[in-house]
């Protein structure tokens, strides 16, 4: 089983968290997939902008478009990582919100 | 402020994220990343009615479909969009600067010389986002995921830009206008500043408004003032307002010479030469559209009941000839009946009576030409930006 299969997983449980959870729907409230990695794309994506824009930008980037995508925040807009910072954060969006992979031909 | 949450997909008539599509006015074939769906939730910015955010910080929220009934979108319904945090700037504190070697003169205006030093005008002008209906590209772009909703119309009352240009006076050679907000970057990326060209900055539709539909602007649109230049996307429609340089070159920002492109004749000529280049434009004109407001996609009608179909159509500024609806797929069309022309700027609002005679699937389609020719498309033209998505809307029915 693909571990992609997590981002239908995580949808879901944003969904049913929401409307369980009525009070409090800031971008606090904003669950991503548990992962390796996790602690830093926190830090590092959260240091411009809510983490709703990886949600809302998945599951269709793969990771070749998650490169872009970081490599973007880094070399236009600023954000502080390091080449190692820089991976971490692409292998945990390209595992946990990337593309799905196309179905296999049968 | 309490801000009132609400999840779409709680609503009783919804029973989860596949309905939301439908909520949203998407037509057959076209559906919004599974995330944004996901992420979409109702939320109520103060001073707002729940709109559907798209993200927290910066805000972006774009207006539900169903709140685009009136003539005018109302203030609090107005979608919102900054690219970095929201500035607050007092009236008492806000100031206009206009200088560069495009000016014989500085000026510096407060809240109240430059009102009482122009005279004040008023424009109808559908204001809206580059980006609307990115979400709805396939395959997908990464960017703000928007649905139907990041737009709106409004009237729009300010000074004229080119009285201001003028009374600083313009010297030989002004080429660009860039204008920049109060607004700032988080870290060092680049701060959101945009150019026009001379001949719109002069337009005398293009306004410094401070009030739209006749209340100062709310914070989240621009206050106390921001830059309008009706026909064209918003990106150039520069909110609080603060700096107005005029240049004798091409302003090589990055949100100029970078982002918000297109590719060069994809969608004919850009009117904003000096900032061309072999392979691409900077986006300008907002291409002619239309939606469906009410029937809801998804909505049941009623057998044999007549119904008035309300819808609204607009482009960047010749104004709206005609509206077409089928009710086959496309073979054959009727005009709709427009309602009252309020401006070449605003969008106009139609409406075509059907009576389903059968029950079933029902799909409507809806058409608008524009006075200049133009058309909408009946395919996505793809762009790797995701803007201009005009195509022809298929909205589902069911007749029970």
């Amino acid at each position: 089983m693909s571990h992609k299969h997590a981002v239908r997983n995580a949808i879901t449980s944003v969904v049913m968290a929401g409307s369980i959870a009525t009070a409090a729907a800031d971008e606090t409230s904003i669950r991503l997939t548990e992962g390796p990695g996790l602690p830093q794309v926190q830090a590092s994506c959260s240091m411009c902008h809510s983490l709703d824009y990886i949600l809302m930008n998945s599951p269709f980037q793969d990771k070749a478009a998650w490169e872009k995508t970081v490599n973007k925040m880094v070399k236009v807009m600023g954000a502080p990582l390091t080449a190692e910072d820089i991976a971490t954060v692409v292998g945990y969006l390209d595992s946990h919100y990337g593309k799905e992979p196309a179905p296999a031909s049968p | 402020m309490d801000r009132r949450k609400f999840i779409l997909g709680s609503t009783s008539a919804m029973t989860g994220g596949l309905l939301l599509p439908g909520i949203l006015g998407a037509a057959s074939g076209e559906a919004l990343p599974a995330g944004a769906v996901a992420s979409g939730i109702l939320d109520a910015l103060p001073g707002k009615q729940p709109l559907i955010k798209r993200s927290f910080r910066p805000p972006n929220y774009e207006t539900p479909v169903s709140l685009y009934r009136h003539a005018f979108t109302p203030n609090d319904a107005f979608y919102v969009r900054w690219h970095t945090g929201v500035p607050e700037i007092t009236r008492a504190a806000w100031r206009l600067r206009i200088s560069g070697p495009g000016v014989k003169s500085e000026r510096e205006f407060t809240y109240d010389t430059i009102r009482r030093k122009f005279k004040m005008t008023e424009v109808a002008a559908v204001n809206q986002c580059s980006g609307n209906r990115r979400g709805l590209f396939s395959p997908h772009v990464p960017g703000v995921q928007w649905g139907y909703g990041a737009m709106g119309n409004a009237v729009w009352r300010g000074v004229r830009l080119k009285d201001v240009l003028e009374d600083a006076g313009l010297a030989a050679g002004a080429l660009e206008v860039i204008g920049n907000g109060a607004d700032a970057p988080t870290l060092t990326g680049p701060d959101f500043v945009k150019s026009l060209p001379m001949w719109k900055a002069l337009d005398p539709d293009t306004l410094i408004a401070f009030e739209m539909n006749g209340e100062p602007l709310p914070k989240w649109n621009g206050a106390p003032a921001r830059l309008v230049a009706p026909g064209w996307t918003a990106t150039y429609w520069i909110k609080a307002v603060a700096d107005l340089t005029v240049t004798d070159k091409p302003f090589d920002g990055f949100w100029m010479k970078t982002a918000y492109r297109v590719p060069k004749g994809m969608f004919g000529a850009s009117g904003f030469e000096s900032q061309d280049t072999e392979q691409n434009s900077p986006i300008t004109a907002i291409k002619v559209n239309s939606l469906v407001v009410d029937p809801a996609p998804g909505a049941v009608l009623e057998r044999g009941r007549r119904i008035d179909v309300l819808g609204i159509a607009w482009d960047g500024g010749s104004g709206i000839r005609d509206v077409e609806v089928s009710l086959d797929g496309g073979s054959t069309w009727r005009n709709a009946r427009l309602e009252r022309d309020l401006g070449r700027y605003s969008w106009r609002q139609w409406r075509y009576a059907i009576k389903p005679g059968q029950a079933g699937a029902m799909t409507l389609m809806a058409r608008a030409h524009a006075r200049d020719g133009s058309t909408q498309t009946d395919t996505l033209v793809h762009n790797p930006a995701g803007y201009h998505h005009n195509v022809v809307q298929k909205v589902d029915y069911h007749v029970a």
